[in-house]
């Protein structure tokens, strides 16, 4: 009986760490979209707004890890956005990785197992064919 | 319009769209879309990216919030994400080769069913008597209520999963968290209490959607001027949402708001099927 409840505590634990790390994320990225937003508006603001009924797709500057993160060296504003962008995109990501461990602590084998599953289609689908 | 008159008004609707995505549990996303198509001309695959990035920040924002609580069932949660990450990830792969006619239409097809099950019975009763299957995967838990902790069970595990994996697939295609669907699989075909799926399904709705964002953003869908008023509006408006909703009853909101959104799913199909897209 003793085992099941600290057993109880553990996840409840887990939990709330993971509820913060989520918070930490949006925030963090919200920041950064503001700062980034807010240069944006500085440089462009006053220039008429892009035909954005008509759509660029690949056209567009800031699709690659490298152009984002070379922008951001540059203080470009839309490299700070898309980096912003890219802190909210990884926030989910890293909570599967915590569940991971936090499964591999609770030497739920099965749950480890159906984690990395998870872990390995979101990876693929993220490193699959990209653009760096 | 300047870029700056265009990004305050944005702001202000996508702050609406957040509002709204809370109080009637249908997530930021799924009002951005018709925001972004209908109201301000934007192409639809700009929409989708910036719905994407909508239901990932309402996702994680409020998540974050119910796991506090401790309702959120993380291990059922994580099952079911084998089934929506791998739809997502088909659902991104199709998009490319669908006409953005079909999706406008395929997208007021799922706000109409969205809007009517908003407005469905809720499923309040707990199982005592779950499946095999479910006790083999340790679906089976418990949460907090005010009158002391419930302890549910729960079955039609496979049929849940299924449901799971088109619900995945909509994510992936159309941008959108499809909660909706998420929580038909949860309450409807798992018997999960409407507390325990409601909060899961929101939980989920991050990951899926983190699934084939990347994809969308090495596509162009995500465009950083359309980007960051529609990030940081909808999280604005999600936020009031939830403050508003410990001390309102919304159900009367949800009605009005439901009866909105069939209009403007209406006039998504119409204009997929008269070629606006």
């Amino acid at each position: 009986m003793k085992n099941i409840s600290t057993h109880l505590i553990q996840d409840r634990d887990v939990e709330k760490i993971v509820g913060k790390l989520l918070r930490f994320g949006v925030i963090t990225a919200s920041i950064v979209v503001l700062a980034g937003g807010i240069l944006f508006l500085i440089q462009y603001g006053t220039a008429a707004r892009p035909d954005y009924h008509i759509f660029k797709g690949e056209e567009n500057s800031y699709i690659t890890f490298k152009g984002i993160f070379m922008g951001i060296f540059t203080l470009k504003p839309m490299a700070i956005i898309q980096f912003g962008v890219l802190l909210l995109i990884i926030t989910p990501i890293m909570r599967i990785v915590f569940s991971l461990f936090a499964f591999v602590i609770e030497k739920d084998k099965m749950y480890v197992i159906i984690t990395l599953i998870v872990l390995a289609i979101i990876l693929g689908s993220t490193f699959g064919g990209l653009k760096i | 319009m300047s870029i700056l008159t265009f990004t305050l008004i944005l702001i202000l609707g996508a702050y609406l769209a957040g509002l709204v995505g809370s109080l009637t549990g249908l997530g930021g996303g799924v009002v951005v879309i018709p925001l972004l198509t209908l109201v301000f001309h934007v192409d639809i695959r700009y929409a989708i990216g910036a719905a994407l990035l909508a239901s990932i920040a309402n996702s994680s924002g409020a998540a974050s919030a119910y796991i506090k609580e401790g309702i959120t069932n993380i291990r059922l949660g994580m099952f079911l994400e084998i089934a929506t990450t791998v739809g997502a990830v088909i659902g991104a792969l199709i998009a490319v080769y669908t006409p953005t006619n079909t999706i406008a239409i395929l997208f007021g097809s799922v706000l109409l069913f969205s809007a009517a099950m908003t407005l469905r019975k809720k499923n309040q009763v707990a199982l005592t008597e779950g499946s095999k299957l479910s006790a083999i995967l340790k679906l089976n838990s418990s949460y907090p209520t005010p009158t002391g902790t419930v302890d549910y069970k729960l079955k039609n595990v496979g049929a849940g999963f299924s449901i799971m994996t088109v619900a995945g697939l909509m994510s992936g295609l159309l941008g959108i968290g499809s909660g909706a669907l998420k929580v038909l699989a949860m309450d409807t075909a798992m018997k999960i209490p409407f507390k325990v799926s409601t909060t899961t399904s929101n939980f989920m709705i991050g990951v899926t959607a983190a699934a084939s964002a990347v994809v969308y953003l090495q596509r162009g869908y995500m465009d950083p001027g359309i980007a960051f008023p529609v990030v940081l509006g909808v999280l604005g408006g999600a936020f009031t949402g939830a403050k508003l909703l410990t001390s309102i009853n919304p159900s009367t909101l949800r009605i009005i708001f439901c009866i909105a959104i069939t209009f403007v799913a209406f006039e998504m199909i119409y204009n997929g099927y008269q070629h606006k897209f």
